[in-house]
């Protein structure tokens, strides 16, 4: 870290070569000190404020306005409604099935994300040298892929003519099948028409993406263990199970906290790849809320009214498991 | 069974477990490039066919002449590029200030603005879709990259500023003290010792913000209606027509969009985890 060279290179500096004071310069550029952390936040500040703050508190007014094409287009200011946009999306059968999706979705691919995750972060810790590194590697072009090519390449892979899931399935022997899913023949299956079929390819396609993550933070977690422990727990004849128990799961807890909201976050407001895998806003059943706010407000005829309502329970369920979150941060440092 | 020959078979199990992740891993992104230079007839069928047999750059060739929606697939990738590398320069300035700002000077309000990030951060980027829609419209930036190029600043700064702090802090402050000693100024010192020093990481986060600006789709679907401001996350949802899907091109054109993303991946892999983890963790 500490490079000589740049230092040499900067280190007489073109301003006033004579001028030799002890401690720091009183002043930059004329700008008294106490000013300049200021100064260098203004930028940011203006960017933080006015691109997400400014914009979350207007969510939060939307929601309580009728905003149609005519207030879009400015020639009729927005309407103050009320709560009428919230009673509206409450008698929605739609909102709760996209509550539900939402919901089921992030538990159960949190859930197996972190499963996954753990279980080849910890076998990467034991495989040897050049073999984690191909593992490693492998599971980098997993992560890199981008969520739109993520939902063509999983739409592809579970296609029902050419698709190769299909053939795969139709590799297994008749009886199997049959016992295993009631049927024997799978060429033609769609997987991408009913809600169900469409959310077990989501679940697959983001875990997929978003195992490898976990797996490299946990092994980085587990690398920072003292290995002492691990041969004290030999000695005394602790399980592979209860090693894993006693000692990884205590030590690496605060790893998990991070990861687990994280993922949280990132799976409640799944867009991507459920915009590619169902072919946009097409199928109501398979909505989430992400998608139910953005068709309810950029379908035509446009209601950002109702969409903003949307958003704004999406953001209110976030917050309150970021609040978990940042109660964790706090917990483990004062910053 | 012998201890030895239970430690072997212990390792073989655990290589081939290996061995199956990777293959699960790697599978579907070879299978989209394997289709990219599949001819049509080994693409649309029942068959498993591991190799393209008939390799062909003719879906290459087609998504870059013919294209979609259009126009030909570079126009897609040059948006991109322009927005990626457009939210990129912006925020390296904005965010190299802001972090030299909370990590180099103790000042009345600094908690405030920490906490502030960590909340900006925990927005979902979804929730502000309709009023950042309604100022761009307001600003005249509809259906111009840079509209696209100022949300995506917005969205990736807070985690840019949070993660550059860090590198930031691991600067040793009397490399700095020295300099000024040396009766450099401020300023002199800023470029002279901190930034090559920073600059490691300030690569790291701008390939963060590249990436997360590269593979944004929603608004850049509700921002740009002409299909020449088009990106490729938004392009790409044109190959799905009416008449069935080319897939043959919409492959090509997904291994086109992945290629960036996957070397800067391999750069920064090993900042990667660091870089999310103590963007989150450290303080």
């Amino acid at each position: 870290m500490t490079d000589t060279s740049t230092l040499t290179r900067g280190g007489g500096g073109p301003s006033s070569p004579g001028r030799r004071r002890s401690g720091r310069p009183a002043k930059a550029g004329g700008l008294p000190v106490w000013s300049i952390p200021y100064v260098l936040l203004i930028p940011g500040l203006l960017v933080i404020g006015a691109l997400l703050l400014y914009p979350m508190v207007q969510v939060a007014i939307i929601a309580f306005q009728k905003v149609g094409l005519p207030q879009i287009s400015g020639r009729k200011p927005a309407e103050w409604i009320g709560t009428e946009n919230f009673t509206r999306i409450f008698d929605n059968e739609i909102f709760w099935t996209a509550l539900r999706n939402t919901v089921v979705f992030a538990v159960l691919t949190v859930t197996l994300t972190l499963v996954v995750g753990t279980a080849v972060g910890v076998l990467l810790n034991k495989l040897g040298k050049k073999m984690s590194t191909l593992v490693i590697v492998g599971i980098m072009f997993a992560w890199a892929v981008p969520p739109v090519a993520q939902g063509v390449i999983w739409k592809w892979l579970f296609d029902a003519e050419a698709g190769i899931i299909n053939w795969a399935l139709n590799l297994l022997p008749n009886w199997l099948s049959t016992l295993l899913f009631g049927r024997s023949d799978w060429t033609g299956e769609p997987w991408l028409n009913d809600a169900w079929s469409i959310y077990l390819v989501l679940i697959i396609t983001v875990v997929w993406a978003s195992f490898p993550f976990i797996a490299v933070s946990v092994l980085a977690g587990l690398k920072g263990i003292p290995s002492e422990l691990y041969e004290a727990a030999r000695v005394d004849g602790a399980s592979a199970w209860r090693t894993f128990r006693k000692i990884t799961l205590p030590l690496l807890r605060p790893v998990f906290a991070v990861l687990t909201v994280l993922s949280i976050i990132w799976d409640f407001k799944v867009f991507s790849q459920l915009y590619v895998l169902m072919g946009g806003p097409a199928n109501r059943e398979a909505f989430n809320l992400s998608m139910y706010s953005y068709a309810e407000a950029f379908r035509p005829p446009p209601k950002m009214g109702s969409g903003a309502a949307i958003a704004l329970v999406l953001t209110v369920i976030l917050l309150v498991v970021t609040a978990v979150y940042v109660r964790q941060l706090v917990k483990q440092e004062d910053m | 069974m012998t201890p030895l020959a239970r430690k072997r078979l212990r390792k073989a199990v655990l290589n081939a477990i290996g061995i199956l992740v990777f293959v699960f891993a790697i599978f579907p992104v070879y299978w989209m490039v394997s289709t990219a230079f599949k001819a049509n007839d080994q693409i649309f069928t029942t068959e498993f066919i591991p190799f393209p047999t008939h390799f062909t750059f003719e879906h290459v060739e087609r998504v870059l002449t013919e294209g979609v929606a259009g126009n030909s697939i570079w126009v897609y990738m040059r948006n991109s590029a322009i927005v990626a590398l457009g939210t990129v320069l912006v925020g390296a300035v904005f965010s190299l200030l802001a972090a030299t700002a909370v990590a180099r000077f103790r000042f009345k309000g600094r908690t405030a603005f920490l906490m502030l990030l960590l909340v900006a951060q925990m927005i979902p980027a979804e929730a502000l879709l309709i009023p950042l829609f309604l100022r761009v419209i307001d600003l005249g930036l509809a259906d111009q990259l840079a509209g696209l190029i100022l949300v995506n600043v917005g969205l990736t700064l807070p985690f840019g500023i949070w993660m550059l702090r860090t590198f930031v802090a691991a600067v040793p402050k009397s490399l700095e003290e020295a300099a000024w000693i040396d009766g450099a100024s401020r300023l002199t010192t800023f470029w002279r010792v901190l930034f090559p020093l920073v600059a490691p990481g300030l690569v790291a986060t701008s390939i963060f913000s590249f990436i997360t600006a590269w593979n944004e789709l929603i608004f850049a679907l509700v921002l740009m209606s002409e299909s020449s401001g088009y990106t490729m996350p938004v392009a790409l949802q044109y190959f799905f027509g009416q008449k069935g899907t080319d897939w043959g091109a919409i492959m090509a054109s997904s291994t086109m969009m992945t290629i960036p993303v996957v070397i800067f991946f391999l750069i920064v892999q090993r900042r990667m985890v660091t870089g999310l983890m103590a963007g989150a963790v450290k303080g």
